[in-house]
């Protein structure tokens, strides 16, 4: 019986292909292809709704205002005038994870066969996010300062022998920061949906093992899970500020030095 | 000892790691708040340098949750 009614509950994060197969062509179509394309479609459909440019914005036009704003406001404190010009891509990561955070955790599977595919549970998803990040700033830091820019690792006023010490401290920090910034995305969503499902599991487990217990487990965890999901649309959103926070904070460092 | 009885210890071991975590970010926000409730007027000022704090935080705990992962998963 236990065996039978066991969930795995890294299934969800399953990578089928929906047309082509895995083994043979590089080009396949998957499901985290398709739910990208989901989320593409609802920030356009998010940003088109709101992009009317009335002179009184309505409801929508100010949600995205506001969430441009957001972002604006952002680069404008952390690295200042200069900021501007990276807008576009701190919007764009925001925008997706968000939406690829929020996306994954809607009850798709009520409908039968149908279930959210997370887009940013994926290391390469968040990998390659975190690596153009890192590219920008390496990119604008040689291109902006040229060799100057390896006094990011030498803080100013360090007596020589603190900087043996130091540079490579602050070198494998830097070098860190792409894994780091993927690693905390991904994890953060694999384990808050691993987290639901395990109870989701609890919840079937205990109602079919009948008696008093059972049941009063199954009731525990079901409010558990309510807590745990309201928590994760918190982490939705923190994941997507974090990630967006963090890039600005390091294409400061490529544009300010220190 | 089993490999399996290990890999399971292991990962509970390395479950221990998480915990420590949300001390860390329980400190984070702690902090913040005594200090936003003493002078809130500086409190929104800081909420970027909150949340490098807590993702700082909050990745190492991660950290162990991937290396129990990897230990239950992957070896």
């Amino acid at each position: 019986m236990a065996a039978e009614t066991r969930i795995d509950p890294m299934h969800q994060f399953q990578i089928n292909p929906l047309a082509g197969n895995l083994d043979g062509s590089p080009f396949v179509f998957t499901n985290s292809a398709l739910w990208m394309f989901i989320v593409l479609a609802l920030i356009w459909l998010f940003m088109m709704g709101g992009m009317k440019r009335r002179l009184v914005p309505g409801r929508w036009q100010m949600a995205v205002e506001g969430v441009t704003g957001f972002i604006t406001s952002m680069l404008a404190v952390n690295v200042g005038p200069e900021g501007r010009k990276y807008v576009p891509w701190v919007f764009t990561l925001f925008m997706f994870i968000l939406f690829a955070n929020i996306l994954g955790m809607m009850p798709f599977a009520l409908y039968p066969g149908l279930h959210a595919f997370t887009v940013t549970s994926q290391f390469t998803v968040t990998g390659v996010l975190a690596i153009i990040s890192f590219s920008i700033v390496l990119i604008v830091g040689f291109w902006r300062h040229g060799l100057h820019f390896f006094s990011l690792f030498v803080p100013s006023g360090t007596p020589f022998l603190l900087k043996l010490l130091i540079v490579p401290i602050e070198f494998v920090s830097f070098m860190v920061r792409p894994f780091s910034l993927a690693l905390r995305l991904f994890v953060a969503m694999i384990a808050g949906h691993i987290l639901v499902e395990v109870f989701a599991n609890f919840v079937v487990t205990g109602l079919n093992a009948g008696g008093v217990v059972g049941p009063a487990v199954s009731l525990l965890s079901f409010v558990f899970i309510m807590g745990v999901l309201t928590l994760e649309l918190l982490v939705c959103a923190i994941q997507a500020y974090v990630f967006a926070l963090l890039t600005t904070l390091y294409i400061n460092d490529a544009v300010n030095l220190h | 000892m089993d490999l399996e009885a290990a890999k399971v210890i292991g990962a509970g071991l390395a479950a221990i790691g998480v915990g420590t975590a949300a001390i860390g970010v329980g400190h984070v926000f702690g902090s913040f708040l005594e200090s936003a409730i003493r002078n809130p007027a500086a409190a929104d000022g800081q909420q970027g340098r909150l949340f490098i704090g807590f993702a700082a935080a909050e990745l190492l705990g991660l950290i162990a949750f991937a290396v129990a992962m990897i230990i239950l998963f992957v070896i």
